[in-house]
């Protein structure tokens, strides 16, 4: 459905930068800049109103069959060029709404408390044009149609993100995090950008060539096996740039050079979650072939459990929360990688909640221990300022996964799919889950480290500090209240099936868009079913992605799920079969008469699923009480450790000293790039290409150049002599040539 | 003695003007030069008075008169030239004015 007011949601916050960074040239000469109240109020209503557009186009798309929801305005043509048609469009579909709903609605309450937190910055006006420009680039590439809009988007967040980590550029180190944040993201946008050639190089050879999302889908049958795992694989190189995943993570705990609110935004809730959003938004291309998703799966496990283990270490207030920030991306990769989008974009979605306010909240420490940031000098700050660190509690329990704050429910759920999924090594998703179940007990232990260490126990604050501490301004506490609410709520927006409260809203909202990839992701289950399952399941896949009618099956599948009645009783028939593997294959089959060719396979996956879950309810309770327990465990090990026994740490550190020093020092891995990258690289340019190849043969060459055009006209220069008896001998012998060959 | 023809003109109007030449070129004095060039621009006459004669019309006689004058014109320019020169530095040697080459 075309609708024509998409296009003011990314250019109300460019409107918003572009007025502010005027405001900057125009004041450039008075010291205080621009006036603040205008800029960060001007800043933040820009991105209110995105928001509230966002949220006309959700509330249109759920007036809409499911079928038919996806708004779409194609605002002009960019580049007409032969078989490459380029046009600037924009989709809102029940993806791009939801991550839009986020990142607007987070994006808002991250603007109102820069206000209070860059209160007495120089840089005011400059940080609310950048933080406008990045929620400008952050909405292209989210709503954007097209994987090159998508990509200007990307690069766009990749510009802020440097802009905004060196902002106070001032000391080297902010500057040089900037840059290396950059630099990292230019490695992954180099194989996001070959990812898109080889996509579209295959589909204009056999197709129609376009990178249109909706029409790449469409003839996701042309594309061979090889190409699909090529492209899913560089795609994802471009994805671990940008989020943060082995080996391209290291940039993100440098970025916490930036302001927080920017750690915050950027850093934490939006930018570094596009690559799992690209993605999801690509699952039909992985469901063309699994064997980039275990890639995936397998990266971002060990990410998360890494990342985990340094953030254990760690005593900068905002480097924990960086470590933290990899490792549930981390998550959210794997719930990617096993094929369960609906439960990476939940994740996404709740994170963003939970780690803004965590962030925030750090932010709001800093700012009442002037600019203190390491946890060892804080403690027994809840009393001092109560608002702060009641949210930051909320947070806490949040990412612990504590019933029912927001984390509870999505790590819940990666866990379970990953644990319930099936990959070519039939062993693998049990092991990815021993890591991801490990890791939450990690994250627990950390984080309660975390809160431990500054909000409880006894003050550890410099006392020329202590005197100053203070809860900050209303317009930093409300913003938290907000996402501490969020944090404790959001959850119940998609719990699962089994626990009786109706089928998962959240992943039921995101189904039309993922059909194609969780239907792949079902026929991969192939080990437990039945033979008909499985051969009914991979012709839902390919007919989802071969077809191109993923709206159309989603809407059947839809139907059937809304048909309450005959839901459950095939979820009462396969529990009754107990091992339901042949009664799924009969359930299948004795669908497919009912209804057409088309209709039956998709059909039969949902139905599959459905099965399947119930036949599993008894682990999933399992699975869910062994998560809680742990986390329980890995809070009370916490409160042990860091409140009531704290000279325990420093004696296990001291036990396990050499491992311990490795992980403290973030296992040596930026040592490791500079010894084996970054150092090569540097002597070559220097001693080969510069010293070599450019002194001795391309300034050779332009000097030769010279030489001879010096030689050459050494002859030449007795010519000229200045006497004008000379040029008048010239000019006869000239005339006397002139002459003789007339005549 | 026989008649004096046309040719016998044109190869006087030539050794003049050979000679006008080589003074040009070879000699150093400014004023010698100038009046190389008289000699030549007057070889120019003869040669077109003789064409005059043997056409019978007046065409080359208006001409020569043409040349005259602005025979009259280039040396009170040329002179005058070369006194400012002569002011400027003592001398009015053609070997010694190579301001263009250096």
């Amino acid at each position: 459905m075309n609708v024509d007011y998409l296009w003011l949601i990314p250019i109300l916050p460019l409107l918003g930068a572009v007025i502010n960074g005027l405001l900057v040239l125009m004041t450039a000469h008075r010291e205080q800049g621009p006036p603040r109240a205008l800029s960060g109020w001007l800043g933040t209503a820009m991105v209110a109103g995105s928001f509230f557009l966002t949220w006309r186009g959700f509330l249109q798309l759920r007036g809409l069959s499911e079928a038919e929801r996806a708004l779409t305005q194609t605002w002009y043509s960019w580049i007409p060029a032969g078989p490459l048609d380029l046009s600037v469009g924009f989709l809102l579909d029940p993806l791009s709404a939801i991550m839009l709903l986020f990142v607007t609605g987070v994006g808002t309450l991250i603007h109102v408390y820069s206000i209070g937190y860059m209160a007495h910055d120089r840089g005011f006006g400059r940080f609310f044009a950048y933080l406008n420009l990045f929620m400008c680039a952050m909405i292209l590439l989210v709503l954007g149609d097209n994987l090159i809009v998508l990509f200007v988007g990307w690069e766009g967040v990749g510009l802020c993100s440097y802009l905004l980590i060196g902002f106070w550029h001032k000391s080297a180190a902010n500057a040089v995090a900037g840059m290396k944040a950059f630099i990292v993201n230019r490695i992954g946008d180099f194989g996001f950008l070959l990812g898109i050639f080889v996509l579209f190089w295959t589909l204009m050879e056999r197709g129609h060539g376009t990178l249109n999302f909706q029409q790449m889908q469409a003839q996701a049958n042309l594309i061979p096996a090889g190409v699909a795992v090529l492209a899913g694989l560089l795609l994802f190189v471009g994805a671990t740039g940008k989020s943060a995943q082995i080996p391209l993570y290291v940039w993100l705990p440098d970025a916490m050079a930036g302001p927080t609110p920017v750690s915050a935004l950027i850093h934490a809730a939006t930018m570094v979650t596009s690559g799992v959003y690209m993605l999801a938004r690509m699952n039909w291309l992985y469901a063309i072939d699994p064997t980039p998703l275990t890639v995936v799966a397998v990266i971002a496990a060990v990410t998360a459990l890494m990342a985990a283990t340094i953030g254990l270490t760690q005593f900068d207030i905002k480097k924990v929360l960086a470590y933290s920030t990899v490792s549930q991306l981390g998550y959210m990769f794997l719930a990617c990688g096993v094929g369960a989008y609906g439960a990476a974009i939940f994740h996404v979605f709740t994170h963003a909640f939970f780690k803004a306010l965590l962030f925030l909240g750090s932010g709001s420490v800093i700012h009442a221990l002037h600019e203190e940031q390491d946890i060892r000098k804080m403690g027994g700050l809840i009393k001092k300022i109560p608002i702060t660190g009641w949210t930051f509690v909320a947070g806490w329990l949040a990412i612990c996964g504590i019933v029912p704050f927001a984390g509870f429910f999505s790590k819940d759920e990666i866990l379970w799919k990953t644990w319930s999924a099936s990959m070519a090594a039939p062993w693998l998703p049990k092991l990815l889950w021993t890591i991801g179940f490990v890791t939450a007990g990690l994250t627990a232990l950390y984080m309660t480290r975390l809160v431990m260490m500054t909000f409880f126990g006894k003050s550890r604050v410099e006392p020329e500090k202590a005197h100053h501490i203070h809860e900050s301004p209303w317009t930093m506490t409300v913003p938290l209240v907000v996402l501490a609410i969020g944090s404790l709520g959001v959850g119940f927006l998609g719990t699962p099936e089994f626990l009786g409260l109706g089928p998962n809203r959240f992943e039921r909202w995101l189904h039309p868009v993922f059909a194609a990839g969780e239907a792949a992701a079902h026929a991969l289950v192939g080990p437990h079913a039945a033979h008909g399952h499985v051969v009914l399941s991979l012709t839902a896949a390919s007919h989802v992605g071969g077809a191109g009618h993923a709206s159309d099956a989603a809407h059947v599948d839809g139907a059937m799920h809304t048909d309450g009645a005959a839901h459950e009783d095939h979820v009462d028939l396969a529990s009754d079969a107990a091992h339901g593997a042949e009664a799924q294959g009969e359930l299948s089959l004795a669908h497919s008469e009912t209804a057409d060719p088309a209709d039956h396979a998709t059909g039969a996956a949902a139905h599959g699923g459905a099965a399947h879950a119930a036949h599993d309810t008894t682990m999933e309770w399992v699975l869910m009480l062994a998560s809680l327990g742990l986390a329980a465990l890995g809070i009370a090990v916490g409160v042990l450790l860091y409140l009531r026994r704290p000279e325990l740490p420093q004696r296990i550190a001291a036990s396990f000293g050499g491992l311990y020093r490795l992980v403290f020092d973030k296992y040596r891995v930026d040592e490791l790039y500079d010894a084996i990258i970054v150092r090569p690289l540097v002597g070559i340019s220097r001693e080969g290409l510069w010293k070599i190849v450019d002194v001795k043969i391309i300034d050779m060459l332009v000097n030769l150049v010279g030489i001879a055009a010096k030689g050459f006209s050494y002859g030449f220069r007795f010519l000229q002599t200045g006497y004008v008896q000379a040029y008048a001998f010239v000019i006869l012998l000239g005339i006397a040539v002139i002459l003789f060959r007339a005549f | 003695m026989g008649e004096i023809t046309t040719n016998h003109f044109v190869i006087l109007a030539t050794v003049l003007f050979a000679i006008g030449t080589l003074g040009v070129l070879g000699r150093r004095g400014a004023i010698t030069v100038l009046m190389s060039i008289e000699l030549m621009l007057n070889a120019v006459n003869l040669l077109l008075i003789a064409g005059s004669r043997q056409w019978g019309n007046l065409d080359g006689q208006m001409l020569a008169f043409f040349v005259i004058a602005i025979a009259a014109v280039e040396a009170a320019v040329g002179l005058a030239i070369l006194v400012a020169i002569f002011r400027a530095k003592e001398s009015v040697n053609l070997d010694e004015l190579s301001a263009l080459y250096e």
